[in-house]
């Protein structure tokens, strides 16, 4: 019985992992919809303290500050976009989980297509010059000459038997 | 072509060795984040003193070079600094304004105390929303604030002589002179 409900609660865990977060019932929002809204918002943001958490998991003092002041900026009748921005306003793109495309973050947008093209270009200079090859030059080696011809007969006659 | 090729790898090595070398300079520390806050106004405030029935405004700061120093009783980090807040006060003259951080006023005013206080004024940001407008994400933190009330430079974490010698004593000087604040808090 303790099995199954230990396997039960194991289960449950992975099925809603939005229940693990750090948000506490008294900083919940009666509105669900707002509640929403929030727990969504605060997944996409940095706990600035851990920095590899969002403040919807993490349960750093700051954390608990920012979810509540993010609930309370959504009741003030703030958007999306205008919440997040109030944080981005005092912390920087930082704070965001996903960062924006700006001149700082060039070089981390562009890595994965400057690395493509790298390595397209390499495969590209690498077909041509195999390809720039003679044709054939590999399947028809030099003819042996005489010397290596009777070498060659020495050595795959078979033991035993004795050279003329 | 080839030879080209066989350079690769050290040249590789080269560009990894000097990430490193850089990344692991003295005094760099990677978790410090730089301060979305920088040259921009400084936030409005007005807080209840720590001592008295007083206020500690933002508008009382305008017009001279502040340093804002938030600080907290219960924060390891803001006893070590506490030294270095007291040269600079009683030896430099650098007029400092405080900010305690989520803290108790009771605890605080043993802090100043115990320790001293190195404080022109002192304020209480008892829900820390002060701290987040300044973009506070731990204590200690330490802001330059200059004339025209815009914020020129942040510190993360306790000053350092290193620190205190080599850019904020001279970034006080260059902003006008550290004989500046003397304190924001009206009776």
């Amino acid at each position: 019985m303790i099995r199954l409900l230990a396997l039960l609660a194991l289960l449950a865990g992975g099925l809603f992992p939005m229940l693990a977060g750090a948000v506490e019932p008294r900083e919940r929002l009666a509105d669900p919809a707002l509640e929403a809204r929030a727990r969504a918002l605060s997944g996409q943001l940095r706990c600035l303290v851990c920095q590899n958490e969002s403040i919807d998991e993490s349960n750093a003092a700051l954390a608990h500050d920012l979810r509540v002041l993010l609930r309370q900026r959504l009741l003030a009748g703030d958007s999306d976009a205008a919440a997040t921005q109030y944080l981005v306003d005092r912390y920087g793109s930082f704070v965001l989980l996903k960062p924006p495309f700006e001149p700082a973050t060039l070089l981390l947008w562009a890595t994965p297509a400057l690395l493509l093209a790298a390595g397209g270009a390499g495969t590209l200079v690498w077909l041509r010059r195999r390809n720039r090859l003679p044709q054939g030059a590999a399947a028809a080696p030099e003819p042996l000459t005489e010397a290596e011809r009777t070498r060659l007969a020495e050595l795959t006659r078979g033991p035993g038997e004795r050279a003329p | 072509m080839k030879r080209w090729l066989a350079l690769l790898p050290l040249a590789a090595f080269c560009g990894l060795a000097l990430y490193f070398a850089l990344s692991l300079r003295p005094g760099h520390d990677p978790e410090v984040l730089p301060s979305a806050m920088i040259d921009k106004p400084m936030p409005d405030f007005a807080l209840p003193a720590l001592e008295g029935e007083g206020t500690l405004a933002s508008a009382g700061l305008r017009g001279r070079v502040t340093v804002v120093n938030f600080f907290a009783s219960w924060c390891v980090p803001c006893r070590v600094e506490h030294p270095m807040l007291m040269t600079l006060a009683r030896e430099k003259g650098v007029a400092i304004i405080g900010i305690a951080y989520k803290d108790a006023p009771a605890a605080a005013r043993k802090l100043l105390a115990d320790a001293g206080d190195p404080y022109a004024a002192t304020g209480q940001d008892r829900e820390g929303r002060v701290a987040i407008d300044f973009g506070v994400y731990g204590v200690p933190e330490t802001y330059v604030i200059d004339r025209a009330g815009r914020i020129r430079r942040r510190y993360v974490g306790p000053l350092t002589p290193e620190t205190v010698a080599r850019d904020l004593l001279p970034l006080l000087h260059q902003l006008g002179g550290p004989e500046a604040a003397s304190g924001g808090a009206a009776p």
